[in-house]
């Protein structure tokens, strides 16, 4: 009887040390210096690397016990076939009906399709001419199907402010533990999260970021005419951000981009997108005539709204994308 | 052209199985990029050029970046080497410590 507390002590020991070690690698800048100086006298004992080792096994043998005492029950045997069995059986019961699937869907291609209805041929046939959209594609997401847009816009933006309230590191919160108080406090706080200024990065960086911002306008901005759109563009954007902010650091990019930035880009561009939104349908809905001209197809300034609601959208997901780095990075903008 | 097809097709199975069967995490989120990556240029010979630029895009760069974020932040990429490499630098201090002495 007494083994197992030792053992369990032990094991306690080996985790607490393993957890500690996990805190200290966060000691990518000299704030944890001065910790793990004060801790060296604990590690100085030990070689890490049997600690490791000796930890594995530990867990190891954990595990091993823990599996022998469940093979001793009774049952054992029966549950381990019942789910082998169940799991064999789901999954082929998965790729017949995949397989059957698949094998019953008409050809691609085919012209005798029952995706070739009349809605498409609608959508072929008088798209240019109705929504003023080179790029049919486009025209069928912001024009005809824009509610859906709408929803996936706030899809998104939704996920966003999730992200924002489950890893915002918020400095007033009492759950904010005192260690992460005293490392925003720090004068190192800056560049704790971000990685060490690498000039090749940099160097890179400068070459880069403006190509890739100015080819996620040009995306946007073409949304009507050639491939692309707001998502993709906006998504492209976001990339280039993110590139800058690894390149540069947190503190280059709040001179032009703070979270006050962030809310007032997207509030702004979900209002217009919603209301100009609400234009057309209340205007469809009623069959007034709208007054904002469609313009000459291929044109850049043509298509009506779709020109606007592209750059919105592309504002909100530029936006929304580097919220999610940010907060997966760092916990604030 | 179908033979590309074909083989980009057959890369994607081989990628998507290497995913669930690599053990190694940051190994199995670089994979999923080359399958987001393989995926875009299968858009494209399926005619749907929007699609590939957003799979690209998000599928590949995003998507990927957000998975390396949270490898970092629990401390999945880097456990054993940091281990490692304390441990290297301890025996170096040790070696310098005996050596002054």
């Amino acid at each position: 009887m007494r083994e197992k507390p030792e053992g369990l002590l032990k094991w306690a020991h080996a985790f607490s040390a393993f957890m500690n070690a996990g805190d200290e690698r966060l000691d990518n800048d000299l704030v944890f210096s001065q910790v793990r100086d004060a801790d060296q006298d604990v590690y100085e004992a030990d070689s890490y690397e049997q600690e490791w080792a000796e930890h594995e096994q530990e867990e190891k043998q954990e595990v091993i016990e823990r599996l022998e005492r469940w093979r001793a029950l009774k049952g054992y045997r029966a549950a381990r076939r019942a789910y082998a069995l169940l799991c064999v059986t789901i999954c082929m019961i998965m790729i017949v009906v995949l397989l059957y699937t698949v094998g019953s869907l008409p050809a691609y291609g085919d012209p005798n399709h029952p995706i070739n209805n009349e809605v498409s041929a609608r959508y072929i046939e008088k798209g240019l001419q109705e929504t003023g959209a080179v790029n049919i594609v486009t025209g069928m997401i912001l024009d005809y199907r824009a509610f859906d847009t709408l929803g996936e816009s706030t899809v998104l933006f939704t996920g966003a402010m999730v992200v924002l309230f489950l890893l915002r590191a918020d400095a007033q919160s009492h759950k904010y533990s005192a260690l992460a108080q005293t490392m925003k406090d720090s004068p190192h706080s800056e560049t704790f999260y971000e990685p060490h200024r690498d000039v090749i990065l940099q160097k890179t960086a400068m070459i880069l970021v403006p190509v890739v911002l100015i080819f996620g306008v040009y995306v946007v901005l073409n949304g009507h005419l050639s491939p692309g759109g707001g998502f993709s563009g906006g998504a492209i954007m976001g990339a280039g951000l993110m590139l800058y902010v690894t390149a540069f650091g947190f503190a280059s990019i709040r001179r032009f981009f703070t979270y006050k930035t962030y809310q007032f880009v997207v509030l702004i561009a979900l209002l217009t997108y919603a209301m100009s939104k609400c234009y057309s349908f209340y205007t469809g809905a009623n069959h007034i005539e709208s007054i904002i001209p469609l313009g000459t197809p291929g044109a850049i300034l043509s298509s009506g709204l779709i020109l606007v609601l592209n750059i919105c959208v592309g504002f909100v997901v530029t936006c929304t994308m580097y919220a999610f780095y940010a907060m997966f990075r760092k916990g604030e903008m | 052209m179908t033979a590309i097809v074909v083989l980009m097709l057959l890369f994607l199975i081989v990628c998507a199985v290497a995913v669930c069967l690599t053990r190694d995490l940051l190994t199995s989120v670089v994979i999923y990029m080359s399958f987001s990556l393989i995926m875009s240029v299968v858009w494209i010979t399926l005619e749907s050029p929007d699609l590939a630029i957003t799979e690209a895009a998000v599928g590949a760069g995003i998507t990927s970046l957000l998975f390396f974020l949270t490898l970092k932040k629990i401390h999945a990429i880097d456990a054993r080497n940091e281990v490692r490499r304390r441990h290297a630098q301890q025996k170096q201090d040790k070696g310098g410590a005996s050596g002054n002495a």
